[in-house]
């Protein structure tokens, strides 16, 4: 052949991570370290009620008494959480009424990122809010949003304007306790997301919240809080970028999600945070709790395309209280280089007639270590459970991994739980049969990798898809071997 | 009439081992020639290295196409220059759809080749025209290439790209294994109405059976990595009759 790989490989370096830029914006930051002052600090500046104060040191507490997880198959150097800063909000006037008061460095960072409020606010249906580091700083569509009750709009401006909201749901679902990441981003979160949506309202555009990590030296903490009040739908967007940095960073978020009787959540996260360098240098470390309560007849559906992070740990889960309620996790998690990703699933039947869809698909790249762990627990009174899971494995080179671990607890006999794995290796005589065809190799390989992860593109949305696929494209290149 | 290809003393190995041995051919246009041999003999091979394997590698000689030594190109950069395999064994691609296949397939050569990407509208007047050639199920355009195809439907599929891409040459690779006699006849069907005056075809084959429906120009005999005979339709009969061990004695002596 005329044309090495290595050739190749030369021409598509530095190529691979187009997100990798820095904005230069004046950031108003919070000393280094982690203590009971630090806390306080946060909670002041973000004028938070006194019980809110309370919740996030009594979450430190608790952490302190932790230890991080080390049953992952990921191996890394713990961060040094003395040495991160936990407070960095971009320096602007007090309170945005509209888009003219952004900082028009941050509306090109969100141009370049492809989100162009303005044209959002014109042209799509989607709603955005924007967080970068550790506050929100722009959501559009609210007045529109508003007109049929729904609230969409930062944590921060939640606390303030629906304390009673967040006061009853925030925790419910993933108790500061839940876990060491969940601890700490309790005791420091600084914003995230918030949306309500009533009674029997089915919000007529996607909802999306854009992730963004800038500053060097600062970790992004934020939480999101979904509630879906009985008979509603909504449908979630998650997306998530970060600059170029030879030291890692760390994310540690907290999503919660609340279907009550009848309604349907549909979560959908592309995740792209800087997976660090070819050598394994840098990247963010993604360590999430997402989890979602599900109530009579209601539906959880977690959608998740996973190319970015040096190390993800990750477990999109759903609690089916109710009876009749449905959970879904589909998830096409990619590592290349030396990215390490533990993600999967906990599917927990607790209400009668509950049913849970498990589709994981696995690809393994470069010198990347991929896995997927997952729960399935039937409760004594899930009478009549059913589970069907499939997690597929999909190889690229002889270098990497592909590991599963599933768990299946089960304590009633009228349950019903189907496990089916596969592990492959993309095919040499695949893609000589795409070549012969005239399809080239690069291009071969992405029509192999997106046809493997078809089932689960095919539930985000319509651009989020299209993305998608671009993403895993650009996330394979030159990596056959 | 100009010569297609023209192989010239060809040596072949792969992974260190000599499977080639001196093969000469020389195909012209509208020509349809048949190449037969016992297992072993290095059938696979010659189409494999035709259509640029990796690992198949010329250690001598040359395989020119339309006067060009492509002996250095890639398989997709043949393919756009109208070379076209039909597998013996075609791979199955889930997820993709058939339509999608070929759909990237046209219009990487179209790029390739400076031209523009072909319509949808274009496109599925084609797919429809082409199909209705082999007699394609419907559903099976839709479906995942390949993936579920019973033997027969992969086979039909083979020429439905074919005749999607439209080769100068085709290279059939025991297209007619594994196939009933139905499914032969519709397949050959399929490759005779393809076949033109600006085309040439080489069937690669084990049996004659599947010469009754595509009618050679020329029968060669593959043995030992080389051409030990060749000769008119009749060969192939002469062939079915006394088996190939006759080829053995012949050339020990």
């Amino acid at each position: 052949m005329s044309y090495t790989e290595k050739e190749l490989k030369k021409e598509l370096e530095g190529k691979s991570y187009e997100f990798g830029f820095v904005t230069d914006i004046e950031a108003e930051k919070a000393p280094v370290g982690l203590n009971e002052e630090i806390i306080r600090l946060i909670s002041s500046k973000k004028n938070e009620p006194d019980w809110l104060l309370e919740y996030r040191l009594n979450a430190f507490r608790i952490w302190n008494e932790m230890s991080s997880p080390d049953w992952a198959h990921v191996k890394y150097q713990e961060p040094d959480f003395q040495n991160i800063c936990y407070y960095s909000a971009p320096k602007q006037k007090k309170q945005l009424e509209s888009l003219d008061q952004v900082d028009p460095e941050l509306l090109r960072t969100m141009e370049k990122l492809g989100i162009s409020m303005e044209e959002q606010k014109r042209l799509t249906g989607v709603a955005v809010d924007f967080v970068m580091d550790s506050v929100s700083v722009a959501t559009s569509f609210k007045d529109k949003l508003a007109d049929l009750g729904i609230i969409f709009c930062s944590f921060s401006e939640a606390v303030q304007n629906h304390p009673e909201l967040v006061k009853k749901y925030m925790g419910s679902v993933i108790p500061a306790s839940d876990n060491y990441y969940a601890a700490l981003n309790s005791a420091v979160f600084t914003d995230g997301s918030f949306c309500y949506i009533p009674k029997g309202v089915r919000c007529p555009m996607e909802l999306s919240t854009y992730f963004r990590i800038n500053e060097a030296g600062t970790g992004q903490f934020e939480r999101t809080l979904v509630i879906a009040d009985e008979s509603s739908y909504v449908s979630y967007l998650e997306g998530c970028t970060a600059p170029q940095r030879d030291e890692n960073q760390l994310h540690a978020a907290v999503v919660e999600l609340i279907a009550l009787d009848q309604a349907e959540i549909k979560y959908s996260t592309v995740q792209n945070w800087y997976p660090g360098d070819e050598n394994g240098k840098g990247g963010v470390f993604n360590f999430v709790t997402k989890r979602g309560l599900c109530g009579y007849r209601s539906k959880i559906s977690w959608t998740q395309v996973e190319t970015g992070s040096a190390v993800t740990w990750k477990y999109p889960s759903c609690i089916l209280k109710g009876d009749y309620a449905v959970g879904e996790f589909y998830s096409v998690a990619l590592t290349n280089n030396y990215q390490q990703a533990d993600t999967g699933t906990k599917m927990i039947h607790v209400g009668r007639n509950t049913k849970s869809t498990i589709i994981s698909k696995g690809i393994s790249a470069g010198f990347s270590q991929n896995s997927y762990r997952g729960l399935v627990k039937i409760g004594k009174g899930a009478k009549n459970a059913r589970n069907f899971s499939q997690c597929d494995s999909l190889l690229m080179t002889d270098r990497c991994g592909a590991h599963t671990f599933p768990y299946i607890e089960c304590e009633n006999p009228s349950a019903m739980v189907e496990h089916e794995a596969t592990t492959s290796k993309i095919g040499e005589d695949q893609l000589f049969y795409c070549m012969q065809r005239g399809i080239p190799e690069e291009k071969a390989i992405s029509l192999i990798v997106n046809g493997y992860a078809k089932e689960v593109l095919n539930k985000l949305p319509m651009e989020f898809a299209v993305e998608a696929q671009k993403l895993l494209e650009i996330s394979l290149e030159g990596s056959v071997g | 009439m100009d010569t297609v290809l023209k192989i010239e003393n060809l040596h072949c190995q792969v992974q260190g081992q000599q499977i080639l041995k001196g093969l000469n051919l020389e195909i012209k246009r509208g020509e349809v020639h048949a190449i037969m041999g016992p297992n072993g003999s290095g059938k696979s091979t010659l189409s494999s290295v035709l259509a640029g394997k990796e690992d198949y590698e010329i250690t001598a000689g040359q395989i020119l196409y339309q006067n060009e030594d492509i002996g250095e190109l890639s398989p997709e950069e043949r393919s756009w220059k109208g070379m076209f395999l039909a597998f013996q064994y075609p791979v199955e691609i889930p997820g993709v759809s058939n339509i999608n296949f070929l759909r990237t397939a046209l219009n990487e050569r179209n790029k390739a080749l400076g031209r523009d990407q072909i319509s949808a509208k274009d496109f599925l007047r084609l797919v429809s025209e082409k199909s209705s050639l082999v007699g394609l199920d419907n559903k099976l355009k839709n479906r995942s290439v390949n993936e579920g195809f019973s033997g027969g439907e992969k086979k039909r599929n083979e020429i439905f790209q074919m005749a999607m891409l439209e080769p100068t040459l085709s290279i059939l690779d025991e297209t007619d294994s594994g196939l009933d006699i139905d499914a032969l006849k519709i397949v050959s069907n399929g490759v005779n109405t393809l076949k033109s005056e600006d085309n040439a075809t080489i069937v690669i084959t084990h049996y004659q059976r599947l010469l009754d429906y595509i009618v050679p120009d020329f029968v060669h005999v593959l043995y030992d990595g080389k051409i030990v005979k060749s000769g008119d339709k009749s060969l192939a009969l002469d062939l079915e009759e006394r088996g190939y061990d006759w080829l053995k004695l012949e050339k020990a002596l």
